[in-house]
C-alpha cells in the first residue's frame, strides 16, 4: 500500500501546489534554522578522538597560588597546564604506556627560490603525539624517541604546508628551511581536522592543528619562544626564555595514554608523589590536586559548548515549532478540503487506519521534500556564518550524519505537523459528504 | 439476506428534527433484485445509506446474511461495505484527480487484491460498461453518462453479493437507462442482490419487487396502480 499512497500523496500535492509549496516552505525554514545551529552545536561539541577516549587522559597539576584557585568559579580545578619543569620531569619519569608533553611556538618559513617567506604555526612535541592522537601520514611517519632525546633537526607538515611548500608532493627527505635553519620532512600529514582540537583547547579550540610539528626538545635549544598562552601567578623576575623554563608560569600540555585502570591508578599515584616531593621543596603550596581527564572530560571541563550556542539551539528548536504550528493550520484545512474523496474511498471500504496512513504518507512526503529544503537553507545560513566569524571555518560544513539528521528531522517535523490534520480526516463520516447530485 | 425491522433515522440540526425514517421494516432476499420508489425526501437515500452501512440506525434491528450489524464498530462496517457491498451513489462521487482505471481501482485496493487480480477485474468492468477506450480519461474529461457508468463499473468490480444503486440512470438518456438496467438484470442473473432507488416506473417495473417509500415508512400502496394510471403514461 506505501507505493499507491506515495502516489496518491504525490498527486495530491500537485492539485494545490501554491499550497504544498507554502508547507515546505515553512517546515523547510525551521529545519533551515535548526540544521544551521545543530551543526555548529554539533560540531563544537563532538569529541573528535572518541575511539580513544577511554585511554586518553590529559593531566593537571595544582601549581597555583596559595591565595586563589587557578579558576575562581571552579576551585576545584587544577590549572589547565603545565609548567615546563614539571611537564618535563613527568614526561621523564611517570609510568605510563605513551606519554605526550608538547607547547606551540611560531617559525618563518623560507621557501626559497624567490618565493616570500610565511609565518608557520609549530606545535613541539614529543614523538608519542602522532600515534596517541591517531594522526594520519599521507607520506613518510613521525620521529622516534631517539630524536627526542637527540633534538633532531626533523620535520613534519601538515598537508597544508607541505602544499604551500612543495605542492603537495612526497616531499619526505627534503629539507625545510625555519628560521634560517634546515630542517628534514620525515612525515607529511593526510588531511587531519580534529574538532575542537582536543588536545590544547586552551589555545584556540576551533583552530586548525598546527602547519608544522617538531621534537620537544628542539624548544629549549634553540630557545624557541612560546606562542599560545602563559599564564603566571608568581612574582617572578622574567628577563628571558631561560627564566621562563624555570618559572612557575604554565605554557605546556601533557597528555597519558593509560590502557587499564591499574595503569591510571599507577600513574595518579606517581603524579601526586611527585607533587608532594616538590612540596618538601617549598612548591605547590595548594593542597595536591593533580587531575586526569578523558578526552569527554576535558571537553565538558572547558565548556567548549558554548551557552550562546546553547540557547540558539534552544530558539532555532522553537521557531521550528512555530513552522510545525503553521503546517498544522495548512494541513487542516487541505485535508478538509478534499474531504470529499476521502469520503468515496470511507464509503467503499477504506478504514479510518488506511485514510490515516495514506495522510501520514502525505506529510511524510512534505517533510522530506522540506528536509531536502531545509538543507539547502542551512547550507545558506552556515555560509553567512562563514563569512560573519571567519574562525568559524571548519564549525560549519555539514557533514553526512548532520544531512541525515535534518532529512530525519523534517519528516518528523511533517509527521508531526500532519498528526492532527491525519486523526481528523480520518474520522469523517462518509455519508454526510457524498454528494446526491 | 437483509433484513430490517423497525428502523428509525433522525438527523438533528440546530434548528429541526427530521424523521427519515420511522418503523421502517424491509426484507430482501438472496438473489433478489428489489426497486424502491418514493417521492423526492421520501427517505430513500437513508434506507440505502443504513442498508450499505454508510450511516447507523438510531433505532430497530438490522441483519445482513444473520448478523447484527446496526452495532457494529467503525472498521467492521468499513469491512463489510469493502466486502460485500457494491454502491452506485446518487451523484457519481468519482475521485476527480484519479483517472477511470484508478477510480475503478479504489474499492480493490483496500480489498487487498493483487495487482493482475485487480487489472482484471478493472478491464473487465469497464468492458461491460462500455468504457474500456477510456481508461485514462479524468471523470472532467466524460460526459455525465460516461461517468455514470464508470461509477457502476466501480461497483461491480469487486463482485459484491450486494448491490445498491440510487437512481443509477438519472443522469442518462432513456436509452442509455434501459442499457443500464439490461446490465444490472445480467449482473442480477448472476446471482448479485440488487437493490435500485428509482423514480422511473418503467425501469421499477423491471425488477422482482417493488417498495414504495412514503415519509419515511414502506407503504402497501401502489401509487401508480391505484391512481390507475398506466406508468407509461406517468413517464410521458
Ligand atoms: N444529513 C442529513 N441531515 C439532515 N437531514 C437529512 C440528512 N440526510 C437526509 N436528510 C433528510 O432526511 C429526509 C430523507 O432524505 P433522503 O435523502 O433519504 O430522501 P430521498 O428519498 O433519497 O430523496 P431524493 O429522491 O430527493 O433523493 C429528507 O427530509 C432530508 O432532508
Ligand atoms: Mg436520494
Amino acid at each position: 500500500m506505501l507505493g499507491y499512497y506515495l502516489r496518491l500523496a504525490w498527486l495530491s500535492l500537485k492539485r494545490t501546489p501554491a499550497i504544498t509549496l507554502l508547507m515546505i516552505g515553512a517546515i523547510a525554514l525551521g529545519i533551515g534554522a535548526t540544521t544551521t545551529t545543530l551543526t555548529v552545536y554539533h560540531r563544537m561539541s563532538t569529541n573528535p578522538i572518541a575511539q580513544r577516549n577511554d585511554v586518553l587522559r590529559a593531566v593537571t597539576l595544582d601549581n597555583w597560588s596559595a591565595d586563589r584557585p587557578w579558576d575562581t568559579d571552579h576551585p576545584d580545578n587544577a590549572p589547565a597546564e603545565l609548567t615546563y619543569r614539571d611537564a618535563l620531569a613527568i614526561a621523564q619519569g611517570a609510568p605510563a604506556s605513551r606519554l605526550v608533553v608538547m607547547r606551540k611556538t611560531s617559525l618563518t618559513a623560507e621557501p626559497g627560490a624567490g618565493r616570500p617567506p610565511f609565518l608557520v604555526v609549530v606545535r613541539l612535541a614529543t614523538h608519542d603525539f602522532f600515534p596517541m592522537f591517531d594522526v594520519p601520514f599521507a607520506y613518510g611517519a613521525g620521529w622516534d624517541g631517539k630524536a627526542d632525546r637527540d633534538g633532531e633537526p626533523v620535520a613534519v607538515l601538515s598537508k597544508e604546508t607541505n602544499g604551500k611548500l612543495f605542492g603537495g608532493e612526497n616531499s619526505v627527505g627534503k629539507i625545510v628551511r625555519l628560521d634560517g635553519r634546515e630542517y628534514r620532512v620525515i612525515g607529511v600529514l593526510a588531511d587531519w581536522q580534529p574538532t575542537p582540537k582536543f588536545y590544547d583547547l586552551n589555545n584556540g579550540e576551533y583552530d586548525t592543528p598546527e602547519d608544522l610539528f617538531l621534537p620537544f626538545a628542539l624548544g629549549a635549544t634553540l630557545e624557541l619562544q612560546p606562542a599560545g598562552n602563559v599564564n603566571c601567578w608568581k612574582p617572578e623576575t622574567l628577563a628571558g626564555l631561560r627564566d621562563l623554563f624555570g618559572s612557575e608560569c604554565i605554557w605546556h600540555q601533557l597528555w597519558a595514554e593509560l590502557r587499564t585502570p591499574a595503569e591510571v591508578e599507577r600513574f595518579q599515584s606517581y603524579i601526586d608523589g611527585y607533587v608532594a616531593e616538590q612540596k618538601k621543596l617549598g612548591r605547590f603550596p595548594r593542597r595536591i590536586n593533580n587531575r586526569l581527564y578523558t578526552v569527554d572530560e576535558w571537553l565538558a571541563r572547558h565548556e567548549v559548548v558554548g551557552r550562546d550556542s546553547r540557547v540558539l539551539l534552544v530558539v532555532s528548536f522553537a521557531f521550528l515549532a512555530v513552522c510545525v504550528l503553521n503546517v498544522v493550520g495548512l494541513l487542516l484545512s487541505r485535508f478538509l478540503g478534499a474531504a470529499g474523496a476521502t469520503a468515496i474511498r470511507r464509503a467503499l471500504g477504506a478504514s479510518r487506519g488506511e485514510i490515516f496512513r495514506q495522510h501520514l504518507v502525505e506529510v511524510g512526503l512534505v517533510g522530506a521534500l522540506a528536509g531536502i529544503g531545509g538543507l539547502a537553507l542551512g547550507a545558506v545560513g552556515l555560509t553567512a556564518l562563514q563569512q560573519l566569524y571567519s574562525s568559524y571555518d571548519r564549525l560549519t560544513q555539514l557533514d553526512l550524519s548532520m544531512t541525515l539528521a535534518a532529512i530525519a528531522l523534517a519528516v518528523l517535523a511533517g509527521l508531526l505537523a500532519g498528526l492532527y490534520p491525519a486523526w481528523r480526516i480520518c474520522r469523517v463520516q462518509p455519508a454526510g459528504y457524498l454528494k446526491t447530485q | 439476506m437483509l433484513d430490517m425491522q423497525h428502523i428509525i433515522k433522525v438527523y438533528r440540526t440546530d434548528l429541526v428534527e427530521t424523521h427519515a425514517l420511522r418503523d421502517f421494516s424491509v426484507t430482501v432476499a438472496e438473489g433478489e433484485f428489489v426497486a424502491v420508489t418514493g417521492p423526492s425526501g421520501s427517505g430513500k437515500t437513508t434506507f440505502l445509506n443504513i442498508a450499505g452501512l454508510l450511516e447507523t440506525p438510531d433505532g430497530g434491528r438490522y441483519q445482513l446474511d444473520g448478523d447484527d450489524v446496526g452495532t457494529l464498530g467503525d472498521d467492521a462496517r468499513a469491512g463489510i461495505r469493502n466486502q460485500r457491498i457494491g454502491f452506485i451513489f446518487q451523484g457519481f462521487n468519482l475521485i476527480p484527480d484519479l483517472d477511470v482505471f484508478d477510480n475503478v481501482d479504489v474499492p480493490l485496493r483496500y480489498r487487498g487484491f493483487v495487482t493482475r487480480d485487480r487489472r482484471a477485474r478493472i478491464e473487465r468492468s469497464l468492458e461491460l460498461v462500455g468504457l474500456a477506450a477510456r481508461m485514462r480519461h479524468l471523470p472532467s474529461q466524460l460526459s455525465g453518462g460516461q461517468q455514470q457508468r464508470v461509477a457502476i463499473a466501480r461497483a461491480i468490480a469487486g463482485d459484491p453479493r450486494f448491490l445498491l444503486a440510487d437512481e443509477p440512470t438519472g443522469n442518462l438518456d432513456s436509452l442509455m437507462a434501459r442499457q443500464i438496467m439490461d446490465l444490472l438484470a445480467e449482473i442480477n442473473r448472476q446471482g448479485t442482490t440488487i437493490v435500485l432507488v428509482t423514480h422511473d416506473p418503467e425501469l421499477a417495473r423491471r425488477a422482482h419487487r417493488n417498495i414504495h417509500v412514503m415519509d419515511g415508512q414502506v407503504t402497501d400502496l401502489k401509487p401508480y396502480a391505484a391512481r390507475g394510471a398506466a406508468p407509461d403514461a406517468a413517464v410521458a
